[in-house]
């Protein structure tokens, strides 16, 4: 187990490498002389001087990298330009709305996809599984930020049960807080269900067959002992790594439904600095997701040895 | 007709091509041919919008301001008087060409360095996973958008940063298939004749990654639409007044209360032709399935 973390780890460290290799590229795909770009508004010679010695850009690449790295490795990931504020701080601010978002949709991703997975495999090839089935797939094929419209649409313009956008934080008023992100979190949550469920069902077909759930049958367990108790247990080892993988692409789906929702999370961060050309922003945000999102990986991982008494 | 050529006229029709075969168990499942049937449709639709469009797609009229859905404007018309049907239209061929330019910059690039990667292994192999692995540590639609929003907006650009958002998957995919070709009797064969290592990677091992390769590229086409829908919603990819689902989306939501319609038809639109990608994805995948045969 120990060696497996470490080497597991080991793993870790050279991709977050190749990751902010990747992330400090992106910078060059700027058109043009990139001071000028970050300068915004300023355009005099003196502020551009500014610029250019402070983020290094007189000097050649490796250095500008070791110099950007050095200052991401203290958590210094430069300065948002539009709101004279430190990445990190903005990052931090907005990344709890985005988690309660994130656990929310996943709750409602859990909710839906693994009974369906359950129901769809014991069920194959009947109805319920066709039903499942087409569920899945209308989930995979719905764009999220349409989805999200709609949803407006129908329950805040046409019935006004719910606020069609903002947000208040947990700790402000907790139903209030609950009422401005269950529809964005249905929205996350529903892609993922889809996903879940698909692999739930493959993950329980394969249980299925095996010896043990046919002695616990021909021991004259309850079907409904037989399913939860021997089969989806076993089943969960698969679903858990994989959901936490899924978790993961969350952050990514949060970008266009916060911005459907006018939630201040993570994902209305990067847009919102995308918009305004602040490209210190965008590149702190898309390297504390690649971060979060290998960490994930590793905690799936590790899950993964925990879970399964086989691999300890 | 010589006899010789009727032998070969019965082996062929005795032994079937795989991608014959494929075709037949594919035409058998009638979600795949319902995906495919969608698909051609909405691929004549883009070649043919000039001509089926009822209005002009970029024309504004001012006395004919987000109208409901009516004879005249069967899907309605927007907040520039603009028709929504012929917008719709007009919007089929950007929505198809990102998706099909996208996945097919994404194979390009992720096949052959796939390829690479597997046939060759040692440090080959270690650098392009890792930087693979990089790639695919942040999330796709997260890359995709800081991509356009460095080489700035447009559809062009929208489609290249979404193409090589997508590129890590097939890399993976592509060496993932050639590790398991590669341990094949035929591939020891065929080094054991003589043959050099280019010939065996192109013309024994390539082949073979084809069928998931495929599979994955219309999934992945699937997913290259709505990504541009996003990009172009977020105001990243088609520039208006050009039309494109996901910007008539954006502006769509300001009008929600009064003009419901502006946000119904474009979302539907994706909507359907990434179901027809799914399932004729899901379909292809079962038709080439080798265990299914």
């Amino acid at each position: 187990m120990l060696t497996f973390l470490a080497r597991r780890l080991a793993q870790v460290v050279p991709t977050l490498f190749f990751v902010s290799i990747l992330i400090f590229c992106l910078q060059q795909l700027l058109p043009g002389d990139p001071a000028l770009v970050l300068a915004g508004e300023e355009r005099d010679e003196q502020a551009l001087a500014e610029i250019r010695a402070r983020y290094r850009l007189d000097q050649p690449l490796p250095v500008q990298y070791l110099y950007w790295l050095g200052g991401v490795l203290q958590g210094d990931f430069g300065e948002s330009m539009r709101i004279q504020r430190p990445v990190a701080e903005l990052v931090l601010e907005k990344l709890p709305v985005t988690l309660q978002l994130g656990t929310m949709a996943f709750l409602v991703a859990c909710l839906i996809g693994i009974p369906a997975g359950v129901v769809a495999a014991v069920k194959k090839d009947r109805a319920w599984d066709w039903i499942a089935n087409g569920v899945a797939l209308w989930g995979l094929s719905t764009p999220n930020f349409w989805l999200g419209i709609m949803m407006i649409l129908f329950f805040s313009v046409e019935l006004g049960w719910l606020p069609p956008s903002g947000y208040t934080s947990l700790r402000e008023d907790f139903w209030q807080s609950i009422k401005t992100t269950i529809m964005p979190a249905f929205v996350l949550g529903n892609a993922i269900a889809a996903v879940l469920m698909r692999h739930t069902r493959s993950a329980m077909l394969q249980v299925l067959g095996q010896d043990y759930v046919r002695t616990a049958r021909a021991k004259g367990l309850a079907e409904k002992v037989v399913v939860v108790k021997h089969a989806l247990r076993n089943a969960a080892v698969p679903i858990v790594t994989l959901g936490a993988l899924e978790f993961g692409q969350l952050l990514s789906g949060a970008v266009l439904t916060e911005q459907v929702f006018t939630i201040p999370g993570f994902g209305k961060l990067i847009v919102d600095a995308v918009f305004n050309r602040d490209y210190l922003v965008v590149q702190g945000v898309v390297l504390v997701t690649a971060t979060v999102y290998v960490s994930l990986n590793l905690l799936a991982d590790v899950a993964y040895i925990l879970l399964n008494p086989r691999l300890r | 007709m010589s006899a010789a050529t009727a032998t070969t006229a019965t082996a062929a029709a005795r032994i079937d091509s795989p991608g014959r075969r494929a075709l037949r168990k594919l035409l058998r499942r009638k979600a795949a041919v319902f995906g495919l049937c969608v698909v051609a449709l909405f691929v004549l639709v883009a070649l043919l919008a000039p001509w089926i469009a009822p209005n002009d797609p970029v024309k504004t009229s001012w006395t004919a301001i987000r109208k409901a859905p009516s004879a005249l404007h069967w899907f309605g018309t927007d907040e520039n008087g603009r028709d929504i049907l012929s917008r719709i239209i007009h919007g089929a061929s950007a929505s198809l060409r990102a998706g099909v330019i996208s996945v097919s910059i994404a194979v390009a690039l992720g096949v052959p360095i796939g390829l690479l990667a597997g046939y060759r292994g040692g440090w080959i192999d270690a650098i392009i996973s890792r930087v693979t692995d990089a790639m695919l540590a942040c999330p796709f639609l997260i890359l995709a958008i800081a991509m356009a929003a460095f080489l700035g907006p447009s559809l062009r650009n929208a489609m290249i940063a979404i193409g090589i958002s997508a590129t890590p998957i097939f890399v993976r995919l592509a060496r993932g298939a050639t590790m398991a070709t590669m341990v094949e009797d035929y591939v020891e064969a065929a080094r054991a004749v003589g043959n050099p290592r280019w010939r065996i990677a192109l013309r024994h091992v390539l082949p073979n990654i084809v069928p998931p390769v495929l599979v994955q590229a219309t999934l992945a086409i699937a997913m290259a639409i709505i990504a541009e829908a996003s990009l172009s919603f977020l105001g990243l990819g088609q520039q208006p007044p050009a039309p494109s689902w996901g910007s008539m989306l954006n502006a769509a939501q300001r009008f929600l209360g009064q003009a419901p319609w502006m946000a119904i038809f474009p979302g539907l639109s994706i909507f359907v032709v990434v179901l027809a990608f799914n399932l004729l994805g899901d379909g292809l995948r079962d038709a080439l399935d080798p265990k299914g045969r």
